[in-house]
């Protein structure tokens, strides 16, 4: 469970985020989106009591991060995977972080193996690791003391196809099991395949949030005829103010039915007749993050 | 309330583990491991030299360590100094605080860290002098003042080394400010006539070394105070202040 309430930060005169709120439920990964620079990393910075907010509070497990007694055996966090000391082996990294936390040793070759770091990758120091493998060393450690929550900062950069798809299946899992888990992204589709629940942020604000099916759902219908132009005609002529869109198709803004019962009157052939959906978050994303609409 | 038999599996870290992990840091990379194996060359050496070159009153227990101990001071410091620093330039300081958001636990961990390790050097220099003095075969005898002397030496030029770490928290700056600086006040002061009085209470240098050689008397224990005051006092109460306050990125 994790709780923001009206976070806020400003530096000098430049407010980097702005009246953040936004809960995690357990039993659900909740995607923060954003393009980069939009507030997401002080967030979570702040969440994780790193940065001091200007205003608001953060909540995890309903108390203040800094106030849990051992934050690493109820909170697993990765905030920047490329934020390990060169020398040390990828081993000897999870070894400190398991006598920190008071955890058995013995989770150590256990974890680097669920993680996929073989035995000769983790004797290897981290200044030799690829990111990916960067990656994979934080989510070990941050699934090492055994956590219920985890909040992690782009954790698919640099991971390869292979390995996105294994974290989130890793995620997943750790959700399932009655998990909390607040990732963040500024790539779309990362999100869209895990999330259940969706924080978008732009410019220091939420611009949106909400269940996936929520924020995907869109209203209208995706209409194609052989003659656009003579559907596209008749729709208007019956008051619907349809759009043409560059493929071809129509958009309208009422339900097939509708658009069906209109193009059957005039003796309008289809080709397509659907419910739009919405170009996927893609769409959402564009338009809620950017500030200077294209031309 | 119910006893509890066991500690509670959220319970904070101890000091003590947050030692033990502290010492460990300071000893688990690569450049730990070359800066130990220097500084116990340089004990090695120092001890050597003085068997082959040395006068007669340096080839005994008490002089062979004494030696020993003069030059494993000089690097040990930095040990600790990069175990702070190193948190920074390394940028492992996120995971660090994130583990133990109480920053001064931390700080505290890293000095007693800090003062096990300058006292098991110790330990070393004395089994070095005494393996030393078993080849020169001269006197026996160890002087407690030099002994305690030695002890506390090494631990203020240690907790030095980590205060100006704290302060400055990049590696570069503060090796040079720690190594630099004590160098020019101690030149100035050399060459500027009417400072050498107060020089006296401020040049840790000047004011360690009776320490370092086991010949303190009454007066020099308020200049030692001072110039530690100095040299530890301000830069830790400054660099804990700045940690209070720093984001961690």
């Amino acid at each position: 469970m994790i709780e923001v309430d009206e976070l806020t930060k400003r530096y000098g005169s430049q407010t980097a985020v702005d009246g953040v709120s936004f809960r995690c439920e357990p039993g659900t990964v909740t995607g923060f989106l954003g393009p980069n620079g939009a507030g997401k990393s002080t967030t979570l910075r702040m969440i994780s009591g790193l940065t001091t907010p200007t205003s608001g509070t953060a909540k995890v497990l309903g108390t203040a991060f800094q106030r849990l007694p051992n934050p690493g055996r109820q909170v697993g966090v990765l905030l920047d995977a490329s934020a390990q000391h060169s020398g040390r082996t990828g081993r000897e990294v999870l070894r400190i972080s398991a006598e920190v936390l008071g955890v058995d040793r013995r989770r150590v070759p256990e974890l680097l193996e669920r993680v996929g770091l073989p035995p000769d990758a983790a004797r290897k120091r981290v200044g030799n690791y690829s990111l990916g493998m960067r990656q994979r060393l934080g989510i070990a450690q941050a699934l090492i003391g055994d956590p219920s929550v985890l909040i992690l900062d782009e954790p698919a950069n640099g991971l390869d196809p292979e390995g996105i798809v294994w974290m989130r299946g890793l995620l997943r899992d750790f959700a399932d099991r009655a998990g909390t888990v607040l990732l963040s992204s500024h790539l779309l589709h990362e999100i869209e395949a895990v999330a259940d629940n969706l924080v978008v942020i732009g410019d220091g604000r939420i611009v949106a949030q909400g269940g996936k099916a929520e924020l995907l759902a869109t209203t209208g219908t995706v209409v194609r005829a052989p003659d656009p132009d003579a559907l596209y005609d008749g729709l208007a002529a019956a008051g619907l103010s349809p759009l043409l869109n560059a493929d071809g198709t129509l958009h309208v803004d009422a339900s097939p039915d509708e658009v069906g019962r209109v193009a059957a009157g005039l003796g309008i052939t289809l080709l397509e007749l659907r419910a739009a959906d919405g170009g996927g978050l893609e769409q959402l994303f564009l338009t809620l993050t950017s500030t200077e609409a294209p031309a | 309330m119910t006893a509890i038999a066991h500690p509670a599996p959220f319970a904070r870290p101890s000091l003590p583990r947050l030692v033990r992990v502290e010492l460990r840091k300071m000893t688990d990379t690569r450049a730990g491991v070359w800066l130990l194996s220097l500084i116990a060359i340089a004990g090695v050496t120092a001890v050597g030299v003085t068997l082959v070159a040395g006068t007669e009153s340096d080839q005994t227990l008490d002089g062979l360590f004494g030696i020993c101990g003069i030059a494993v001071a000089l690097l040990l410091p930095v040990v600790g100094l990069l175990c702070v620093t190193g948190e920074w330039t390394q940028r492992t300081a996120l995971t660090t605080f994130t583990l133990v958001p109480a920053r001064g636990r931390v700080v505290a961990a890293k000095l007693l860290a800090g003062c096990g390790l300058a006292l098991t050097a110790l330990l070393v220099c004395l089994v070095a002098g005494v393996a030393g003095n078993l080849i020169a075969g001269g006197s026996w005898s160890l002087d407690l003042a030099r002994l305690y002397g030695a002890a506390l030496y090494m631990l203020i030029v240690m907790v030095a080394g980590l205060s100006v770490g704290l302060l400055l928290m990049r590696s570069a700056p503060a090796i040079v400010t720690y190594f630099v600086l004590p160098a020019a006040i101690g030149a100035l002061t050399q060459t500027v006539h009417s400072l050498r009085g107060p020089a006296e209470w401020f040049d840790l240098g000047r004011a360690t070394a009776p320490l370092g050689a086991g010949e303190m008397v009454a007066g020099d224990w308020p200049r030692l105070a001072v110039a530690t005051a100095i040299w530890i006092g301000v830069p830790l109460a400054l660099g804990l202040l700045r940690l209070r306050n720093r984001e961690l990125s």
